[in-house]
């Protein structure tokens, strides 16, 4: 099977069908190992415990800007490919976007307050990732504003582009201004400056909600797709008893 | 594993993960229960699809 027969939407949904057992399996196993591993590791000696937090809120944020390039890749499937499933990815990526968007946010919250003695702070990481879920919940207010699927997906496209500009401001903003927040110290040039002890529980939890996102996203998917023929199917029916 | 005076934000935070996850994966769950059942009702009131499967065939 090429890419290009997952243009059909009926090849991608018997593809789905065999795919998402096997990564559901996948996903349960990777997160019970990250979640034990995370259970298990050492307080770090100047957080204690709360370093804990860091390998839910981690992931989370990591995957928050990560759906939205997957979903700015779909607009532009959308706008100069018209692949046919593009927007499918990119109206279903929303809702899981926002809600692992939100995530990051309660957990930097809930981590922030013992360490910072805050819950939040107008800083220009925390202000720019609100804005990113805030652009999440826009999104998703325009999927269910416009009637017809193809015309809502130009627009979605054209949003999700827009959108695309926040998400380096997002990553490097702890290094153009002043925050709370601090730098990368995982994802940086030369290397992670995370003892083994930490990293390897949070490289597992990002392995296991990137696949748990995965799953995920081919779920809500073929849902839109049903939903898409559920759509024509009964626009079909009107138009015969019309007849 | 102790978890110190800030577990109660250790624990809030992975209950509210597990809580989102869970409420995921059953909202995908439902909504996908939802559509089949839709095209099964489409199915029963004789709609075809143009290529002539069935509304529920894959």
């Amino acid at each position: 099977m090429t890419l290009i027969d997952l243009a059909n939407p009926t090849k991608f949904l018997s593809l789905t069908a065999r795919m998402l057992p096997w990564l559901a399996g996948a996903t349960a196993i990777l997160l019970l190992v990250g979640f034990y591993q995370a259970a298990m590791a050492p307080d770090d000696y100047q957080q204690g415990a709360t370093v804990k937090i860091m390998f839910v809120h981690v992931p989370n944020a990591w995957l928050a800007m990560f759906v939205w390039g997957v979903m700015t890749l779909a607009a532009l499937g959308t706008l100069v490919w018209r692949h046919p499933l593009a927007d499918v990815a990119a109206k279903a990526a929303a809702p899981i976007g926002a809600a692992l968007t939100f995530l990051a946010l309660v957990t930097g919250s809930l981590w922030g307050r013992p360490m910072w003695g805050t819950y939040w702070e107008w800083d220009a990481r925390l202000t720019s990732v609100l804005i990113l879920f805030l652009m999440y919940l826009g999104l998703m207010a325009l999927w269910r504003a416009v009637d017809d699927p193809s015309r809502a997906a130009r627009a979605a496209a054209i949003l999700t582009l827009v959108g695309a500009l926040n998400l380096p401001i997002i990553k490097f903003s702890v290094d153009w201004w002043n925050t709370l927040h601090q730098p990368a110290s995982v994802m940086r040039m030369g290397g992670s400056s995370l003892d083994r002890a930490f990293l390897i529980p949070l490289l597992i939890m990002a392995v296991g909600f990137s696949l748990l996102f995965i799953t995920l996203h081919l779920a809500a998917m073929r849902n839109e797709i049903l939903r898409r023929r559920v759509r024509s199917l009964q626009m079909m029916q009107a138009s015969q008893q019309a007849a | 594993m102790a978890l110190g005076p800030y577990a109660s934000f250790i624990v809030t935070s992975y209950a509210l993960v597990t809580a989102m996850v869970l409420i995921l994966i059953a909202w995908i769950a439902l909504d996908y229960r939802r559509q089949k059942e839709r095209l099964r009702e489409l199915e029963a009131g004789g709609v075809v699809r143009r290529s002539g499967r069935t509304a529920t065939d894959i």
